[in-house]
C-alpha cells in the first residue's frame, strides 16, 4: 500500500468514527522450518470491527481464529496487509487502549487477586487513591470480593479467569479482544460468564471480539458473527443476529436462537469435515 | 469466621504435632547414639554426654574460633560463586534453547560423577589452602543451581509472557516483574541442594588438603585419636547445616505454597 493509500485510509477511519478497528488483506505466512513446507495460516482476509459492537469469530480448529486476534492485537505482524486501530496502524506492540484476554490461565500465582487486578494499573502511574478504587470496582464488578486477599491457587479456573478479565477491564480498554476465554470451563460456568461478558461491554462501551469455538456462545453474545472457513482462514460469511443491547443468557430459549445456531453450523460443518477430512488425509 | 478458626486451629495443631515430631527424632538420635557408644566404645564413638561437653569447651577457647571463620569464609565464598554463577548461567542457557538443550546433558552427566575424583586436579591447579577449597565447594554446587534455574527459566508459562506484552510491558520490566517472580520457588529449590552440596564440597575440601578449618579439625582429631574433638566438631557442622537446611525449607514451602 503507498503512503497516499494509508493516509486516505485513516482519514476516513476519521470522518467515519463508527470503524474502530480496519483489517485490510492481512495474511499470515509461517515461513518453511527444518523441511517443512511454508504454511498459510490465515487470509488474505478483511473486516472491519463498528465502534462498541460485540463480534465473535467462529470457525473449524486450526482455521487461524487465534492468529487473526494476534494480529489485531498487534501481538504478531501480519505477513501482508495493514490492521488498523482508531485510525492508525497497529504495528509491532500492542497499542494503549487494546485488552487482550487469553484462553489460559494468566494470573499470576505470586500476586494476591487483588494485586493481580492491579498489576497493569500500577506500572501506569496511577495515583494511589485513584488505583485502589478502580481496582476494588473492577474486583467487584467481577464478582471477586471476596477473594481479593486469596491466591489463584486457591480459585477455580472459572474465578481465575475473572481475574484475568478484571486485570485487563481495570485499564478501561477501548477494544477488548478475548481469545477462547471459557475454553476451559464447564458448560454452565461458560453461560454464566458469558452474561458476566455482556454485562461488562454494555457498562464500558468497548468494542469486543471475542475468538470463541462454541457456536451457542457465538450466538448468544454477538451482534454479528463472523465464520470462517477451514485453513487458510478467511470469512466466509458475516452473520447480523439482530438482538437487542439489553440481552443476557435466558435468549437460548428464544427461538432466533435456534435459528442463528443452525445458519452457523450448517455454514460451519462443511469446513469442519473439510479440516478434518484434510487431516485424515495427511495421515 | 468459624472457619478461618477452624483452620487456624488445624494449623496450630499441625505445628505442635511438626515439635513433637522433630523432638522425637531428636530423642531417637540421642538413644542411637548412646548405643553406638556402648557397642563401639570410646574407641570411635564418645557418648552424646562428652561430646556435647567437648564442643562447649571447644566454643569457650578462642584458639578454636579462626577455624569456624576459615571454613565459614570459604564456604560463604563458595556459595557465592555457585549461586551468582550458577543464576546467571542457569538463566543464560534457559532463555536460549540451543545451548539449554545441548548443555542439559552434560550438566547431569557433570551433576552424578563423584566429583572427589577431579579432586587432584584441583590442588593442582590450586595449590593448598584456600582457592582449592573454594573451588571444590563451588564445582558441587554450581552445578544443580545451574539445571533448577535452566529449568524454572524454561519453564515459564507463555501465556506469562504474552500477557506482558498485552500490558505493554518492556523486557526490563517483564524480566523484574514477570519472570523473575515466576522463576524464583524453583530456582530457591536450586539454592537448598546447592548449598548443601556447596557445603559437602568445601568440607572434603579441608578434610584432605588444608591446614586450618573445622575440616582439617577433624582430620587432624582423627590422626591423634581424639574421638571427643572429632565429633563435636561433626555435631556443629551437623547442627549448622541443619539450620540452614529447615530455614531454606521454610521459604521454599512458603514461595512454593503458593504455585
Amino acid at each position: 500500500m503507498s503512503d497516499s493509500a494509508a493516509l486516505h485510509a485513516s482519514e476516513t477511519a476519521r470522518v467515519e468514527p463508527q470503524a474502530h478497528v480496519e483489517v485490510q488483506g492481512i495474511t499470515r505466512v509461517y515461513p518453511p522450518v527444518a523441511g517443512n513446507p511454508a504454511v498459510h495460516a490465515l487470509g488474505p482476509l478483511d473486516l472491519t470491527l463498528r465502534q462498541g459492537e460485540f463480534f465473535s469469530v467462529v470457525g473449524p480448529s486450526g482455521c487461524g481464529k487465534s492468529t487473526l486476534l494476534d494480529v489485531v492485537a498487534g501481538l504478531a505482524a501480519p505477513s501482508e496487509g495493514t490492521v488498523r486501530f482508531e485510525g492508525k496502524p497497529v504495528a509491532g506492540q500492542v497499542p494503549e487502549g487494546i485488552g487482550v484476554v487469553f484462553q489460559e490461565d494468566a494470573s499470576f500465582p505470586w500476586l494476591t487477586v487483588y494485586d493481580n487486578v492491579a498489576f497493569g494499573l500500577r506500572r501506569q502511574g496511577v495515583n494511589r487513591g485513584d488505583l485502589a478504587a478502580r481496582v476494588d470496582y473492577a474486583v467487584e464488578f467481577m464478582g471477586l470480593k471476596d477473594f481479593a486477599r486469596a491466591y489463584p491457587a486457591q480459585l477455580s479456573g472459572g474465578m481465575r479467569q475473572r481475574v484475568c478479565i478484571a486485570r485487563t477491564l481495570v485499564l478501561k480498554p477501548r477494544l477488548l479482544l478475548l481469545d477462547e476465554p471459557f475454553g476451559a470451563l464447564d458448560q454452565q460456568t461458560r453461560l454464566l460468564m458469558g452474561d458476566e461478558v455482556l454485562r461488562l461491554w454494555r457498562e464500558t462501551g468497548a468494542t469486543i471480539m471475542l475468538i470463541t469455538h462454541a457456536l451457542d456462545e457465538a450466538a448468544m453474545l454477538s451482534d454479528r458473527v463472523g465464520v470462517m472457513s477451514s485453513r487458510p482462514g478467511r470469512f466466509i460469511e458475516v452473520l447480523e443476529t439482530g438482538w437487542p443491547r439489553e440481552r443476557d443468557s435466558r435468549i437460548v430459549s428464544e427461538e432466533a436462537f435456534g435459528r442463528i445456531t443452525s445458519r452457523l453450523w450448517s455454514l460451519l460443518r462443511e469446513e469442519s469435515l473439510a479440516a478434518i477430512g484434510g487431516r485424515g488425509a495427511k495421515a | 469466621m468459624a472457619q478461618a478458626q477452624e483452620a487456624s486451629n488445624s494449623v496450630r495443631s499441625e505445628r505442635a504435632r511438626g515439635l513433637q515430631d522433630a523432638i522425637l527424632v531428636v530423642l531417637g538420635i540421642l538413644v542411637v547414639w548412646q548405643g553406638l557408644h556402648w557397642l563401639a566404645g570410646d574407641v570411635a564413638v564418645s557418648s552424646p554426654w562428652a561430646t556435647v561437653s567437648r564442643l562447649v569447651e571447644l566454643l569457650l577457647d578462642p584458639g578454636f574460633w579462626p577455624n569456624v571463620w576459615e571454613t565459614l569464609y570459604a564456604f560463604g565464598l563458595a556459595l557465592l560463586y555457585a549461586l551468582l554463577g550458577g543464576l546467571i548461567i542457569g538463566v543464560t542457557l534457559g532463555g536460549h534453547r540451543l545451548s539449554g538443550e545441548v548443555a542439559e546433558p552434560i550438566l547431569v552427566a557433570l551433576y552424578s560423577i563423584p566429583k572427589i575424583t577431579l579432586y587432584p586436579v584441583i590442588l593442582l591447579l590450586f595449590g593448598l589452602g584456600m582457592s582449592a577449597k573454594v573451588a571444590f565447594g563451588t564445582i558441587h554446587g554450581i552445578i544443580p543451581v545451574i539445571i533448577f534455574t535452566m529449568n524454572a527459566v524454561r519453564n515459564v508459562a507463555p501465556v506469562y509472557l504474552r500477557t506482558a506484552r498485552a500490558l505493554r510491558m518492556g523486557p526490563l520490566s517483564t524480566g523484574w516483574r514477570v519472570l523473575l517472580p515466576a522463576t524464583v520457588p524453583e530456582i530457591v529449590s536450586g539454592f537448598r541442594i546447592g548449598f548443601a552440596l556447596t557445603l559437602l564440597g568445601t568440607l572434603i575440601g579441608e578434610l584432605f588438603a588444608s591446614q586450618r578449618g573445622l575440616g582439617f579439625m577433624i582430620i587432624r582429631s582423627m590422626e591423634r585419636h581424639d574421638v571427643p574433638t572429632l565429633l563435636a566438631v561433626s555435631l556443629l557442622l551437623f547442627l549448622f547445616a541443619t539450620l540452614c537446611s529447615w530455614a531454606l525449607l521454610i521459604v521454599d514451602r512458603r514461595l512454593n505454597r503458593r504455585l
